[in-house]
């Protein structure tokens, strides 16, 4: 399984504790995540389920490419790493 | 009277109190640090809810408990069909999800737990109980004309006003900026559009009357006589005295006819009150005069309210939810985006400045 680790500053809003989650692709991992998890899905996805426009997701130290399907495979040892993307001051 | 105000603003939300010696901040503040962008009370149970945007983490929405607040469902759109293009006015896809809370608004004392809560892009959503979930109000969503909305402040529509008639809460009437008011006499089921008599100079010509291109800023409704309905709109003001089917136009108000937010009289209808700026190219206060202007009979004649308010070097824009009036129609607040808020406890006559230095305030509400 692959392990998932976020952003420090979401923990103000939803405790999200690095973790384990099942999956191959992005959203196979985001969607056991969730589960399991549901408040946090609002705070890393739209309404469509893409990935806001202000965060983004590092597999491997790698930014994912497709930020709408989340179709990037993930490894059965990645280590995913859920961001807020720079913007603001 | 009402002896509390919630402050939203970009960087938290602030409780302002009628203390002995008058209005001040009260020490404790919810969500410091926060972008906190409208609250609504619900006179019908005293619950209050608050939008906040997280930006990175997107929009939510919180409902106050005995003890505090906590986080309830956010209005969220439906799958966009696949294959379905829909561009906004810049050619990019229009998102299906809400970027903003833009009004909030309680539904008829008879249907308890009805709120109503309008968005950018655009979206109308329904709760029918307090906020626990929400629908898309197809209706208006899938109208074939809600392709011709635009975007006014924003890159796209935004759903910034919901009136609801008093004597019967089955009809609301909305307002976009850019899209007009439209009405519904049947609580959402089925929708038109209102505002004939409305202007905009900013269309081609054969654009300049259409209803839907106006980009109404904001609108009240008289409480006593909900026939009587003000409009603060991008290049004027305007009165109805039908419900909204018509506006005049109301001209010649020193200094300008250019704001946000109106408000008007709970119980006189020829008493609205408006902030104006010089115009859309010049968002201040003309001379860094900051002014409230009020009319008593109905349009016909302005007053120029400026006691108590900064007389030089004030550049105040007053957003259209920054300007509140309680329910007796005697004192009024607003607040300013460079912090600046203000209370009359006398129908605008005088103003008290209760603090300069808030972060830029995005509403005011009297709780």
């Amino acid at each position: 399984m692959a392990r998932v680790a976020f952003t420090a500053n979401i923990q103000r809003h939803v405790a999200c504790r690095e973790t384990d989650a099942a999956g191959g692709s992005v959203r196979e991992v985001l969607d056991n995540l969730f589960a399991a998890l549901p408040r946090a899905r609002g705070y890393v996805l739209d309404d469509q389920a893409a990935l806001r426009k202000h965060m983004t997701i590092f597999i491997d130290g790698e930014m994912i490419h497709d930020r709408v399907r989340l179709s990037d495979p993930v490894g059965e040892t990645s280590h995913v790493y859920i961001f807020q993307a720079l913007s603001g001051g | 009277m009402s002896e509390r105000l919630f402050v939203s603003t970009r960087k938290g939300l602030f409780h302002v109190v009628r203390a002995r010696n008058g209005w001040v901040i009260d020490d404790h503040v919810d969500f410091l640090g926060d972008n906190v962008s409208l609250t609504l009370t619900d006179r019908r149970d005293g619950r209050h809810f608050a939008a906040l945007d997280h930006g990175h983490f997107g929009v939510k929405l919180h409902r106050s408990t005995d003890t505090g607040w906590e986080e309830i469902a956010t209005p969220a759109y439906p799958p966009k069909p696949e294959g379905l293009e829909e561009n906004d006015m810049w050619g990019r896809p229009l998102e299906w999800s809400t970027a903003r809370i833009w009004a909030l608004q309680t539904g008829g004392t008879n249907e308890p737990g009805v709120l109503w809560c309008g968005t950018i892009p655009g979206g109308l959503f329904r709760s029918v109980d307090h906020g626990d979930s929400w629908t898309l109000v197809r209706s208006l969503w899938d109208h074939p004309k809600r392709r011709q909305w635009m975007g006014g402040g924003a890159d796209v529509p935004g759903l910034h006003s919901i009136v609801v008639d008093p004597r019967d809460s089955r009809r609301v009437w909305i307002a976009v900026s850019t899209g007009g008011i439209w009405f519904t006499e049947d609580g959402g089921a089925s929708w038109v559009q209102r505002g004939e008599g409305m202007r905009a100079d900013h269309v081609p010509p054969e654009l300049t009357h259409d209803p839907i291109a106006q980009d109404v800023h904001c609108l009240a409704q008289c409480q006593a006589m909900p026939e009587r309905m003000w409009v603060q709109h991008h290049n004027g003001i305007f009165v109805s005295s039908d419900g909204g089917r018509n506006f005049s136009e109301i001209t010649g108000v020193e200094p300008s006819v250019f704001g946000f937010p109106v408000v008007v009289h709970p119980k006189d209808p020829d008493t609205a009150w408006f902030v104006p700026g010089i115009k859309d190219e010049k968002r201040i206060p003309r001379d860094g005069r900051l002014v409230v202007t009020r009319t008593r009979d109905g349009g016909r004649s302005f007053e120029t309210l400026h006691v108590g308010l900064p007389a030089t070097h004030a550049y105040d824009v007053v957003y259209r939810h920054a300007l509140a009036i309680d329910d007796t129609g005697e004192v009024l607040s607003f607040g300013s985006t460079t912090g600046g808020l203000w209370v009359s406890e006398n129908a605008g006559d005088r103003w008290t400045m209760v603090t300069h230095t808030l972060p830029p305030v995005y509403a005011v509400r009297f709780a």
